[in-house]
C-alpha cells in the first residue's frame, strides 16, 4: 500500500469514527441510541482491545499469561490519575497554543500513552523474570504477579484503596474506544506478518528448536509481553474513564484475566478474528444473563467454566482455531467451493 | 452427626474419612469426564481445562450453596496448652501431626507400594509406561482420587482452625497450595510440606507487622524470588530438557 493510499484509508476510517460517534454520543436528528446498547457496544470495543493483546502473548507467542488484569489495572490506573490530577493543568498547556477543543479533547489520548507507557513498565519488570517459566509455572507467576499489583493498588490511598478510584471525569467516547481497538487490530496484525511475529510463532511451536535457529527467544518473549502490556494498559485507560466510578481493584483481579482468556479460547488461540468473535460474546453473554445471575449469583462463572472446559474436549483450537477473516473468502468460494479446512491443528 | 452439641474425636474422624471419600469419588469422576478427553492434547490445553474445571467447582458450590459463609461444628472441644513462652490450642496440634501423618503416608504410598511405583513411571514418560504394561488410566484416576482425598483431609483441617466456611474458601488457598509445591520442589513430598509450612509462617509474620495489608501479595512475592533464584525449588532437582 502506498503512502498516499494509507493516508486516505486512516482519514476515511477516522471520519467514519467520527460520525459514528456523534450517532452513539448525541443521536442524529431524532433518533437515538439507546444508552444501555450504546453502553454494551463501548463495552465489546474495549474487551476487543483486551482480547486481541493478550492473544498477542498467548496466541501468537504461546505464552500462556494469566495476569492481563493487572497490567489492565497499572494502565487504567496511570491514565485515569493523569486525568484527574493533571487533566485541567493538559488541556490549559495545550489549549493555550492549539485552542480550547483541542485541549480537551487531547486529554484522553495524553493519559492513554501514559497508562500505556506504564503497563509496559510493570509487563517488562514482570515479563523478565516469569518468561523464563514455560507453562503452569508462567501461568501461575503471571497470576500471581497480577494479584500483587492489585494488593499494591489497594494501599495506595491516592487512588482511592479498596473503595476503588472515585471522582473519576467520563472522557471515554465511542471514539476513542474503537480507534484503540482497531489499532491493536492492526498492530497486532503487523507484528504477526513481520519477522518478529515468525520468530513467535517458531517459539510458539517448539521453543528449543527456535532457539537452535537463532531466534533469541527471551527477548522477543519479552518484547511481546511488554506490547501486549502497554495494550492492555490502553484498554484499562479506557475502562477506567468510561463511566464515573469504575475503578476498582476488586473488579481487576485474576477472574478478569480468566474471562480475557475465555474470550480468546472461545475465538480461537492465535486467531485476531477469533478473539474479536470472543470479546463480543463474551461481553454480550453476561448482558443476556442478567436476570439468570442475579438469581443464582455465580451462574455466569459456572458457564464461562463450562465453556472452557466443553470447548477443550471438542474443539480445542476455539471455534475459529487459527483462521482469519480475510476478503478472500469470498473470492474462494467462487473459484473453489469447498476451502481446505484449516483449524485442524491443535497443537498450540 | 449433631458435633456441635457433642464434640467427640471419633466423630471427627468419620467426618473428615467420609470427606475424603466423597472427594475421591468427584476427583475420579472429574479425570473421566474432564482431563482423559484432553490428554493427548497439548499441556496447554489442559492447563485450561484445569482451570475450568476449578472454576466450576468454586462457583458451582456458590450457585448450589450459596454465597453466604457458613459455621462449621466444632468437632473438637478446644483447649489451650502452655509450655513456657508458647500456646497452642488441641486444634492446631491435632492439624500438625495429622498433615504431619498424611505426609508419611503419601511418602509411603508414592515411594514403598507398587501403585506409587507405576505413578512415578506415568509421571515420568506416559507412553513408555504404558508400553511396560501399566494400565497408566487406572494409575491416573487412582492419582486424581488420591489428591483429592488429601485435599478434602485439608479442607477439613482448614474448617477446623477457621470454622467459617464458603465455597470460595480454596480459591487462593489452592493458589498458595501450588506456591508451596513449587517453593519445597515439585515432585518432593517433603518439599511441599516445607513449602507450606513457609509460606504459612510468613504469612502470618506479614500478618502481624504494620504491612498487614499486603498478606496477600507474600506468597506470590516468595514464588516469584524462587523461580528467579532456584527455580526447581529448595529440595527439588533439576532437570535439563532433552531435544
Amino acid at each position: 500500500m502506498s503512502l498516499t493510499r494509507k493516508v486516505i484509508y486512516i482519514a476515511i476510517g477516522l471520519v467514519i469514527l467520527l460520525g459514528l460517534n456523534q450517532v452513539f454520543e448525541h443521536g442524529l436528528g431524532d433518533f437515538q441510541i439507546n444508552g444501555y446498547y450504546a453502553r454494551i457496544v463501548n463495552l465489546i470495543g474495549i474487551a476487543i482491545t483486551l482480547a486481541v493483546s493478550l492473544n498477542l502473548i498467548n496466541g501468537l507467542a504461546g505464552q500462556f499469561s494469566l495476569g492481563h488484569a493487572g497490567f489492565m489495572a497499572v494502565g487504567g490506573y496511570s491514565a485515569t490519575y493523569v486525568t484527574v490530577f493533571h487533566g485541567q493543568q493538559i488541556a490549559g498547556l495545550i489549549g493555550s497554543s492549539l485552542g480550547e477543543v483541542a485541549g480537551s479533547a487531547l486529554v484522553m489520548p495524553i493519559s492513554l500513552v501514559v497508562g500505556a507507557i506504564a503497563a509496559a513498565a510493570a509487563g517488562l519488570v514482570v515479563g523478565v523474570p516469569s518468561l523464563r517459566l514455560k507453562g503452569d509455572y508462567l501461568a501461575i507467576v503471571t497470576l500471581g504477579f497480577g494479584e500483587i499489583i492489585r494488593v499494591i493498588i489497594l494501599n495506595i490511598p491516592a487512588v482511592g484503596g479498596a473503595t476503588g478510584f472515585t471522582n473519576t471525569t467520563p472522557i471515554t467516547n465511542f471514539f476513542w474506544i474503537f480507534s484503540m481497538a482497531i489499532l491493536t487490530i492492526i498492530i497486532v496484525a503487523n507484528i504477526r506478518s513481520s519477522t518478529f511475529g515468525r520468530a513467535l510463532s517458531a517459539i510458539r511451536e517448539d521453543e528449543i528448536a527456535a532457539e537452535a535457529m537463532g531466534i533469541n527467544t527471551t527477548r522477543y518473549k519479552v518484547m511481546a509481553f511488554v506490547i501486549s502490556a502497554a495494550l492492555a494498559g490502553v484498554a484499562g485507560g479506557l475502562s477506567g474513564q468510561l463511566f464515573a466510578n469504575p475503578l476498582n481493584p476488586q473488579n481487576l483481579n485474576f477472574v478478569k484475566s480468566i474471562e480475557v482468556i475465555v474470550m480468546i479460547v472461545l475465538g480461537g488461540i492465535g486467531s485476531i478474528t477469533g478473539a474479536v468473535f470472543g470479546a463480543a460474546t463474551i461481553t454480550i453473554l453476561p448482558e443476556a444473563l442478567r436476570d439468570v445471575d442475579r438469581q443464582f449469583p455465580g451462574m455466569r462463572m459456572v458457564i464461562y467454566s463450562l465453556l472452557l472446559i466443553l470447548l477443550m474436549i471438542f474443539r480445542p483450537q476455539g471455534l475459529l482455531g487459527r483462521k482469519e477473516f480475510s476478503l478472500d473468502w469470498f473470492r474462494r468460494k467462487k473459484a473453489a467451493p469447498a476451502p481446505p479446512a484449516a483449524g485442524g491443528d491443535t497443537d498450540v | 452427626m449433631n458435633l456441635d452439641a457433642a464434640p467427640s474425636i471419633l466423630g471427627a474422624i468419620v467426618v473428615t474419612m467420609g470427606s475424603m471419600a466423597i472427594c475421591a469419588g468427584i476427583g475420579i469422576i472429574i479425570e473421566r469426564f474432564a482431563y482423559r478427553p484432553v490428554r493427548q492434547h497439548s499441556r496447554l490445553t489442559s492447563l485450561i481445562t484445569a482451570i475450568g474445571v476449578s472454576l466450576l467447582l468454586e462457583y458451582g458450590g456458590q450457585v448450589v450453596f450459596t454465597a453466604n459463609p457458613r459455621f462449621f461444628p466444632q468437632m473438637i472441644r478446644s483447649e489451650t496448652y502452655t509450655v513456657g513462652p508458647v500456646q497452642i490450642t488441641n486444634q492446631s496440634l491435632l492439624i500438625i501431626v495429622v498433615s504431619i501423618i498424611l505426609m508419611f503416608g503419601l511418602e509411603f504410598i508414592v515411594h514403598k507400594t507398587k501403585i506409587g511405583k507405576a505413578m512415578r513411571a506415568v509421571s515420568h514418560n506416559l507412553s513408555v509406561a504404558k508400553l511396560m504394561g501399566i494400565n497408566t488410566d487406572f494409575v491416573i484416576a487412582f492419582t486424581f482420587a488420591l489428591g483429592s482425598a488429601l485435599a478434602a483431609a485439608a479442607g477439613v483441617m482448614v474448617a477446623l482452625a477457621i470454622p467459617k466456611i464458603d465455597p470460595l474458601m480454596g480459591l487462593m488457598t489452592g493458589l498458595k497450595a501450588f506456591v508451596a509445591a513449587v517453593l519445597g520442589g515439585i515432585g518432593s513430598i517433603p518439599g511441599a510440606m516445607l513449602g507450606g509450612m513457609i509460606i504459612g509462617l510468613m504469612e502470618t509474620w506479614i500478618g502481624s507487622t504494620s504491612y498487614s495489608t499486603y498478606r496477600d501479595a507474600v506468597a506470590f512475592g516468595v514464588l516469584i524470588l524462587i523461580l528467579i533464584v532456584r527455580p526447581s525449588g529448595i529440595m527439588g532437582s533439576t532437570t535439563t530438557e532433552k531435544v
